[in-house]
């Protein structure tokens, strides 16, 4: 290596750090003259403008989306709302601000601090929520004594209106303030502290549709806090439209026709899986729910042992009882333990070990074919098919139904319902599999649970020829000028485990179970439309053998649940559907003719809608 | 093993500059803590920022002792070291603030693209210092500098840090045309750079294309960065001559501005010490980096030289775009203030980087 110090190349290094030095100079330069123009230059007037705190900045809360019903009938609405808020900046002495608002207004002095405190320490400029969604006596109180109260003010802001109370409640759900935790999570993205958010329903699923994205306005102010001068507003966007599948008008006559009873109703439309009905009862009203409901009616809710806050027709999960025989004949018939021809003589009981177990008629119903056990629910008939078929092939057959798994709802909290086998039993309770548990399973009474919605499902694909269906609640989300932002597609999630020879005589048996002359539910015929169905009745509490007890004389918490299940017209089906009324004791007399007003209305609305567009 | 030459040539006079901006930086910073957070938290943050001054300082020492001619000789190793960080920082890093950067090294949280900042300045002093010459680099003597910095280049904007990767280029771009290009590379490299914005645009993501034309139109997102912006302005100017006094600020008090112990902590220094304050901080700043460049241009060394402006350079960038970000001649971007903002990696860094300047200044008449 040369001697860098002689080298021609080091003074040359020498003169480009002289030149880099000069750079240097030269940034710091224009640093300082910045320096200089800020501070002494406009230093003045910025100077003011900080003793003023002059310029804040102020949220404009984005109006959330609209939700209608499949006929654009308005579900959802929203409405303006007043809210009470300080910036304690311009307050003053704030707590004895707050009091003279808690005298007017009337509401505890403590519960509006509260809503400061949960606020946080910081932010003395920012507006905080003292109380959401006051009265028009109260906004015309505070309005009055406004110079008597610094730094208080009213915001306008649009909140949710529910248009129809106790209707579909479940489903649309509500919504409240964010708490801390949520708005940690990082989940919320542009949500800030005393921001509503879907809590419940399609309100919580849809969030981040129906959200909208929050503007806001760079103002000045003056001493009081009150705006002089808006430098720069930026306008939020509404969040978007949700066209729902429900038919508001049916979802009505179901909510009324469960009103006073406990239980749900679903109805599908067999061609694509939408949700035309979806009611669940009791119910509650959301619109408590939106100025932050208070602890009291919060209890209520949480206490009542009719578990309003439940969807029971997603959340609920219930035996299936007699309906379940449709699955049993599934799997005797595709399995080939019997045919449409196979008969069993039923004396009213079928002894299995050293154990009679009774079929529901004392009676019993003779000699029958699946055809007729079906439509007569007999229990013996399907006592030998499911001896026959075994349990895991029941089970197996139920799966491929549709039961035992999620339906993929877009609702929260979907259960799954269960559907016993030899090794979950073995896994659940370290047992084996008892040759007469086979017996309740394939009349559904034993550890079998469904929930109303798969019912449906199930229903809506015995109707439409074996397509199950994924249940879709909306149809497409929309811009608030009407443009389609997104589209929900029908989804076939599978096949009907059952041949279309199967099907067949199981369609028919279900026909025979309202039109025939022995049917289980011939009490809702209708003149113009025929239905197809299925009675069950699901036990709570099992009475003993030699026990003559009324069941109208047990307690009714003990009496037994209803069901039934169907599609019409039986020929070409429009709409499918589950009822199960808790404790209604016998399907046939509390929940099918519930299907029966449904279906006379449903056929009704679209035979008229028919000939009107003709 | 230790030359009782390297101690009579230790730099005392910049460790000094350095301590004097450090402990003005603790000051400023406890100030800021204060006006932002509750009484225990400042506690906490401050006492972690002294251990990390602290930490920073003995690794100063360290990287002292090594003379800086094994780091030519140790450069590949460096350099492929701090390459395999970036990487499995791709696989094992820590997720925060929506990126992957850090790397969990048993209890030290390290961020590696930091550390290549430094490693990329020793490999381009090494691959410069042969290859140097009067006439300037031609395009065969640059194929391995470019692939150099693309490599870290690609892995730091991938985690995604758009900010430091950008430093990285401005670090090394500066360095290049410090040693000197030939002309007509110089005006190709600008052609193709300038050809380039368009294709960089689009790579970006949307928030960072608006952070952009917020700068180039604070007028665009007057809720967030303009905001921020004119908070920042109000908070520099209200200083005016003499400021308004320590832990007296109005506009940190207030919370008006973001993030003021790590990227707006200046303005903190504006506001309460006013022209006056910020003058000196400015002045110290610049004797540092005088400093720094008088160590490269004292140095008998090509290496050394080139070694040392580099750090130098790194220094500045970072002083030019925090300052120039909050008055408002910068865009918004999170690079933090050196010996001032709050953060342990960016002390780290920086506090390796000095070491590196006086090991050259005590060794400065070594040649070879």
């Amino acid at each position: 290596m040369t001697e860098f110090n002689k080298n021609p190349d080091r003074e040359w290094i020498k003169q480009r750090l002289i030149g880099a030095s000069v750079c240097v100079l030269f940034v710091f330069a224009v640093l300082f003259f910045r320096l200089i123009y800020l501070q002494i230059i406009k230093g003045e007037e910025y100077r003011l403008l900080s003793e003023k705190n002059a310029v804040r900045l102020k949220s404009i809360k984005p109006s959330r989306g609209l939700v209608f019903d499949r006929n654009k009938k308005l579900m959802v609405d929203n409405r303006p709302s007043f809210n009470l808020k300080i910036v304690r900046e311009d307050s003053g002495d704030v707590e004895e601000t707050v009091e003279k608002v808690a005298k007017l207004i009337q509401v505890p002095f403590q519960e509006l601090m509260d809503s400061i405190t949960r606020a946080g320490k910081g932010a003395f400029y920012k507006s905080v929520i003292l109380k959401n969604d006051i009265s028009r006596e109260q906004l015309a109180i505070v309005e009055a004594h406004k110079f008597d109260l610094p730094g208080v003010h009213i915001d306008i802001e649009p909140t949710r209106h529910y248009m129809h109370t106790k209707t579909a409640t479940h489903i649309l759900g509500y919504i409240g303030q964010i708490n801390r935790k949520e708005l940690k999570s990082g989940n919320y993205p542009n949500v800030r502290s005393g921001d509503l958010i879907g809590r419940y329903g399609i309100e919580k699923s849809f969030e981040k549709y129906l959200r909208g994205k929050r503007g806001g306005r760079q103002i000045e102010v003056d001493a009081n806090g009150r705006t002089i001068k808006i430098l720069k507003t930026i306008d939020p966007v509404a969040g978007l439209d949700l066209n729902l599948t429900l038919d508001l008008d049916l979802q009505k006559t179901a909510q009324k026709l469960l009103e006073n009873k406990e239980g749900a109703i679903v109805a599908i439309d067999p061609d694509n899986g939408d949700i035309l009905v979806m009611a669940s009862s009791p119910s509650f009203d959301q619109n408590d729910f939106i100025g932050g409901i208070s602890s009291k009616k919060w209890k209520a809710l949480m206490t009542d042992p009719g578990k309003p806050m439940i969807n029971k027709a997603i959340q609920a999960e219930y035996p299936p009882a007699s309906t379940y025989k449709i699955i049993t004949s599934f799997a005797a018939l595709e399995e080939k333990h019997i045919d449409v021809n196979t008969t069993t003589y039923c004396p009213g009981f079928f002894k299995y070990g050293n154990r009679a177990y009774r079929c529901w008629k004392k009676q019993g119903h003779g000699e029958l074919s699946i055809i007729d056990a079906l439509a007569q629910s007999c229990d013996v008939f399907y006592y030998q098919a499911g001896v026959k078929t075994g349990v895991d092939a029941l089970a197996q057959y139920a799966r491929g139904s549709g039961l035992g798994k999620k339906t993929g709802i877009m609702l929260e909290n979907e259960r799954k319902g269960l559907i016993p086998t030899s090794i979950w039993k073995k896994k659940r309770y370290n047992e084996s599999w008892q040759g007469g548990e086979t017996l309740s399973v394939a009349i559904g009474q034993s550890y079998n649970l469904v929930t109303p919605l798969q019912m449906a499902v199930l229903m809506a694909a015995v109707g439409n020829g074996g397509t199950l269906y994924r249940p879709r609640i909306v149809k497409t989300i929309e811009d608030s000028h009407g443009k389609i932002i997104k589209k929900i597609e029908p989804q076939i999630t599978g096949g009907l485990p059952a041949s279309k020879e199967t099907l067949h005589i199981v369609r028919t048996a279900l026909l025979k179970v309202v039109q025939g002359k022995r049917g289980t539910a011939r009490g809702i015929r209708l003149k113009n439309v025929e239905i197809a169905g299925k009675t069950g009745t699901a036990q709570v509490f099992s009475i003993k053998k030699d026990e003559k007890i009324k069941t109208e004389d047990l307690k009714y918490s003990l009496r037994d649940h209803a069901w039934f299940v169907s599609y019409a017209p039986a020929q070409n089906p429009v709409i499918a559907i589950s009822v199960m009324i808790e404790h209604g004791e016998h399907g046939s007399s509390t929940a099918a003719p519930i299907a029966g007003a449904l279906i006379k209305q449903y056929t009704q609305d679209l035979s008229t809608e028919e000939t009107l567009t003709e | 093993m230790f030359d009782r030459r390297l101690i009579e040539n230790f730099d005392w006079g910049f460790v000094a500059l350095i301590l004097l901006i450090g402990s003005m930086g603790l000051v400023i910073l406890y100030s800021a803590l204060t006006a932002g957070q509750d009484a225990g938290v400042v506690h906490v943050l401050f006492k972690k920022q002294m251990i990390w001054m602290g930490t920073g300082f003995t690794i100063m020492m360290i990287t002292v002792m090594i003379d800086f001619r094994d780091l030519d000789k140790l450069n590949l190793f460096i350099y492929v070291l701090c390459v395999g960080l970036l990487i499995s920082v791709i696989f094992f890093g820590e997720i925060g603030g929506g990126s992957r950067r850090w790397l969990l090294l048993g209890f030290v949280r390290i961020q590696p693209s930091e550390l290549m900042k430094i490693a990329l300045i020793i490999s381009l002093s090494s691959v410069y210092s042969t290859s140097v010459s009067q006439t300037g680099l031609n395009f065969r003597k640059l194929i391995n500098p470019v692939i150099l910095c693309t490599i870290p280049f690609v892995l730091i904007v991938k985690q995604p840090d758009l900010g430091t990767g950008l430093l990285l280029l401005l670090i090394a771009g500066s360095i290049t045309l410090f040693v000197k290009v030939e002309r007509k590379v110089f005006f190709t490299l600008a052609g193709v750079c300038f050809a380039a914005v368009p294709l960089v645009w689009f790579a970006l993501k949307e928030y960072q294309k608006l952070r952009i034309l917020t700068f180039l139109n604070p007028d665009r997102d007057p809720l967030g960065a303009g905001y921020h912006i004119i908070q920042s302005k109000i908070a520099i100017g209200s200083g005016m001559l003499t400021g308004k006094g320590f832990l007296k600020g109005t506009q940190s008090a207030l919370s008006f501005l973001p993030e003021q112990h790590t990227d707006f902590i200046a303005s903190v220094l504006a506001e309460e010490w006013g022209l006056v304050g910020s003058s000196i901080l400015l002045i110290l700043y610049f004797f540092l980096l005088l400093w720094g460049l008088n160590i490269a241009y004292n140095c008998r060394n090509m290496f050394g030289s080139i070694l040392a402006f580099g750090v130098t350079i790194m220094i500045f960038w970072q002083i030019f775009i925090n300052i120039g970000m909050v008055m408002g001649l910068m865009p918004v971007v999170g690079v933090p203030l050196p010996l001032v903002s709050y953060g342990g990696s960016s002390v780290i860094t920086n506090m390796v980087g000095f070491g590196i300047l006086l090991n050259i200044s005590m060794r400065k008449f070594s040649s070879k």
